[in-house]
């Protein structure tokens, strides 16, 4: 699972409210390049909850990687910083995209359910009683 | 030999065995591939060579999910058949997986997702395959999860197998219901192998304009090589187009409300109580916008 996803669940758990975000428990990540779009994180930035993916990277093992404040974007995507080593918006590529989470725990904040996450793969099925019809 | 939905539910039927020899039949692959490739035609995005972030429902080894890889875009993919997803990583498909199931609800963030795909899965949702299993009930939380995890004017495009007219009315209605415009296109309609249909469904547009139209609509015969041509024709024909136009007698009870300004200043009002993240309200909300089919 990368970090982009996890910054997209949610717990599903009859009652809670958001269940949003879930906390993150990190045994084993890997890494995993992929070609870094412009466009793409262009797109996808607005729709990212930057305060879930600051924690997430932290509880990764990357405390380091991110502004705690998401960066303006005239930085974020200055002409050439894709470029540049250790630039925000390289950050932020390597947060969102090469991060896996291979074995952890997603925890919803709301009910303290907790969701195992085994060979990368988060298993969000619920019990018949958390189903919320 | 009977569909699989009839003989088993899916985390049973798709075995560590079948799971194998679904992805293993290049027959599969091939059906698969060429469906998905449909799938993301009518999905329709932009034409702008961006990355979109899409969602495969019912994703298996990921065979769907391959065709959106090839086309540059990152997808997220969510299976209830644990050997299928365990096939799908034996393959090192792009896509992040969730064990999970979509008769659940999706447990995802609302506005998150530029499309949705679904190939040959959302027929399971019609079956009571515990006793547990309420299918309306299932339809309902999976359609309205589906709507909320879309970015407005998003598409979900979802081709299934119906048993029956009756089946393909359910998904439709309850598609409708979540608040999404569209219908069913059929392609190749007059052969018994080679039909398909598609859920084309659009979150967040006012009004329904036409369907795209179905494959091999006019009576020519799909062959393996030749996929029929569908643009020949500008004329805007649709195959069941549904919609809050065309509502049912309970949506026109609704309707007296309106789900016009009133109704969405309203309901955001309830999101915010519920602690979600709205948009402030501004001249434009619950503006008409221009369909975009
Ligand atoms: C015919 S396979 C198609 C897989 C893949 N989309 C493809 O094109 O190869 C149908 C898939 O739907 C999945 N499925 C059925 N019911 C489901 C549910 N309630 N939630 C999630 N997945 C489900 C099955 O486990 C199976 O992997």
């Amino acid at each position: 699972m990368r970090l982009l996803t996890h910054n997209f669940l949610a717990s599903n758990v009859k009652g809670v409210s958001t269940g949003y975000p879930l906390a993150l428990e990190v045994a084993k990540t890997s890494i995993k390049e992929v070609e870094l779009n412009v466009d793409f994180l262009r797109g996808i930035l607005p729709k990212i909850d930057w305060r879930a993916l600051f924690a997430a990277t932290s509880a990764a093992g990357f405390p380091e990687l991110l502004a705690a404040e998401q960066p303006p974007e005239a930085e974020l995507f200055a002409e050439g910083a894709a470029a540049v080593e250790g630039s925000a918006i390289r950050r932020l590529h390597h947060a969102l995209l090469e991060i896996h989470v291979e074995e952890g725990t997603l925890v919803c904040p709301d009910s303290g359910r907790s969701f195992p996450i085994l060979k990368g793969v988060p298993n969000m099925l619920l019990h018949e009683d958390e189903v919320r019809h | 030999m009977p569909r699989p939905e009839v003989q088993a539910p899916p985390e049973i039927f798709y075995n560590e065995s079948e799971a194998r020899k679904y992805t293993t039949s290049s027959r599969i692959i091939e059906i698969q591939a060429r469906i998905s490739e449909r799938a993301l035609e009518l999905l329709a995005l932009p034409d702008d060579g961006v990355p979109k972030m899409l969602l495969d429902i019912g994703c298996g080894s990921g065979l769907s999910g391959e065709t959106l890889t090839e086309h540059g875009h990152h997808w997220i993919g969510c299976d209830i058949s644990q050997s299928m997803l365990d096939v799908a990583l034996e393959r090192e498909t792009e896509g992040d997986l969730l064990l999970a199931d979509m008769g659940e609800g999706l447990g995802l963030r609302p506005g998150v997702m530029d499309g949705a795909i679904s190939i040959s899965a959302v027929q399971w949702l019609c079956n009571a395959d515990k006793s547990s299993h309420e299918p309306r009930l299932r339809l309902k939380a999976f359609f309205g999860s589906l709507y909320r995890c879309l970015a407005r004017g998003a598409r979900a495009v979802l081709q299934f197998y119906a048993d029956n007219v009756k089946q393909t009315e359910m998904l439709v209605s309850f598609a409708m219901k979540a608040g999404f415009a569209g219908g069913v296109v059929i392609d190749w309609p007059h052969s018994s192998k080679a039909k398909k249909s598609y859920l084309v469904l659009t979150c967040g547009t006012s009004s329904v304009a036409s369907l795209p139209k179905g494959k091999g609509e006019n009576g020519e015969m799909c062959s393996s090589d030749d996929d029929g041509d569908d643009d020949e024709s500008n004329d805007d024909q649709t195959v069941g187009t549904y919609g809050r136009n065309r509502s049912n007698k309970r949506q026109k009870v609704n309707k007296k409300n309106g789900r016009g300004k009133d109704w969405l200043l309203r309901k955001k009002e309830q999101m915010r109580k519920r602690g979600r993240d709205v948009p402030a309200d501004t001249k434009y909300t619950g503006r008409k916008r221009k369909t975009r089919f």
